[in-house]
């Protein structure tokens, strides 16, 4: 099985070469991609001199953007499980492999690390576990299931998931949509309760001024993913 | 007062633009971040088309003796931002497609310089054996 590990970047020069060099610590057998996603503070020359091959966007795409990137490359290059790691070091490598257990055993196609099932202790802003409750209502709805945290970014697939995701991945506020439009295309979903950090450096991609478009937006796009014919995979093409 | 018969065919008409923007939405011709100022707009014609009181009385407050212009007047401001809007979004388009350009360019240069290196170190480099034939 190989395995890499997506680690999308956007001025984190600060941070992202220790959860490079503690991947390979935890994760010795996992690859290393960091997509930088057009920073300005020397992200791509810390994360190459940490050990990770890095993927340079010409400009800021966006994290929905740069992740794709990261999933196409996984697929391109045949890799059996892609998972996110977040380049801030929220993500505590030590816990990947709680998240990549589920793709090793078989039992899920999708497999997502949260904060909500009863391990660590995470503190939030009240305005953002409102959100979070109200998407995590808003997606057990639509997909039938129940999930408790759909903002996680630490999130593992396989090779059934990377082909999906590299042909369609929500391009702004990726991480609500991303469950539904997983559930869509027939994976199964696991979470699974892991610890994770305050983030190290940088700032999350969600600021309150950007809320109410968050809100709307996500929203809307959920709404409408319902209606949606599920996109053709370059899997599909690989089984015909 | 408004004639029954604007506020019936300015409500279809908002109603089918409506439609129209999620109809494009779900077919992924429009992203939802594009989408959204049109569904606004719509929605506000809406609310003017069927709220019938609200058009008259902005109509009289700004002393416009023809109602429905309102709705006219309203309609044109939102398509203008929507506009102004797009002219940005075209700006940065534009700006993404010249480095995207100049990219290319510098990547076709690196790549032709790989190629002709001297064959023994190009080697390690090119899988393809019909490659090295070219120099």
């Amino acid at each position: 099985m190989r395995c890499l590990a997506i680690i999308p970047a956007f001025n984190e020069g600060a941070s992202v070469a220790d959860v490079v060099r503690e991947i390979h610590i935890a994760q010795p057998d996992c690859d290393v991609v960091v997509v930088d996603d057009g920073s300005r503070d020397g992200t791509a020359a810390a994360a190459r001199k940490a050990g990770a091959t890095v993927l340079q966007l010409p400009f800021n795409l966006g994290i929905g953007g740069a992740v794709q990137t990261g999933y196409k490359y996984a697929w391109t290059n045949g890799y059996d499980i892609a998972i996110q790691v977040d380049a801030d070091g929220q993500h505590p490598p030590s816990e990947m492999g709680k998240v990549i257990a589920p793709i090793l055993a078989g039992t899920a196609d999708m497999s997502t690390g949260t904060r909500f099932r009863g391990v660590g202790d995470f503190k939030s802003s009240a305005s953002r576990r409102i959100g979070i409750e109200l998407f995590a209502r808003l997606v057990s709805l639509i997909i039938r299931e129940q999930v408790t945290d759909t903002t996680s970014g630490f999130r593992a697939v396989n090779r059934k998931g990377i082909a999906l995701f590299s042909v369609d991945y929500p391009q702004d506020y990726p991480e609500v949509e991303t469950q539904a439009l997983a559930h869509k295309h027939g994976l199964r979903l696991v979470e699974v309760p892991v610890e994770m950090r305050q983030r190290q450096a940088g700032e999350s991609s969600i600021r309150l001024w950007g809320s109410t478009y968050y809100v709307i937006k996500v929203t809307l796009a959920l709404v409408i993913g319902m209606f949606r014919s599920p996109v053709t995979t370059p899997e599909d093409g690989e089984q015909r | 007062m408004t004639p029954v018969a604007v506020s019936v065919a300015a409500t279809v008409a908002s109603l089918v633009l409506l439609l129209a923007v999620l109809e494009l939405v779900r077919r992924r011709r429009l992203r939802e971040k594009y989408a959204l100022l049109w569904i606004l707009t719509a929605i506000v014609l809406l609310i003017l088309s069927v709220w019938r009181g609200a058009v008259d009385s902005i109509a009289g407050a700004l002393g416009v003796s023809y109602g429905p212009a309102v709705i006219f007047a309203i309609g044109a401001l939102f398509v203008l931002v929507v506009l102004l809007h797009y002219s940005t979004v075209i700006s940065a388009l534009t700006d993404r497609t010249v480095t995207l350009a100049q990219d290319v360019a510098l990547l076709e240069q690196r790549l032709a310089q790989l190629e002709h290196l001297p064959a023994s170190r190009a080697s390690v480099h090119q899988p393809d054996s019909d490659m090295t034939a070219k120099d």
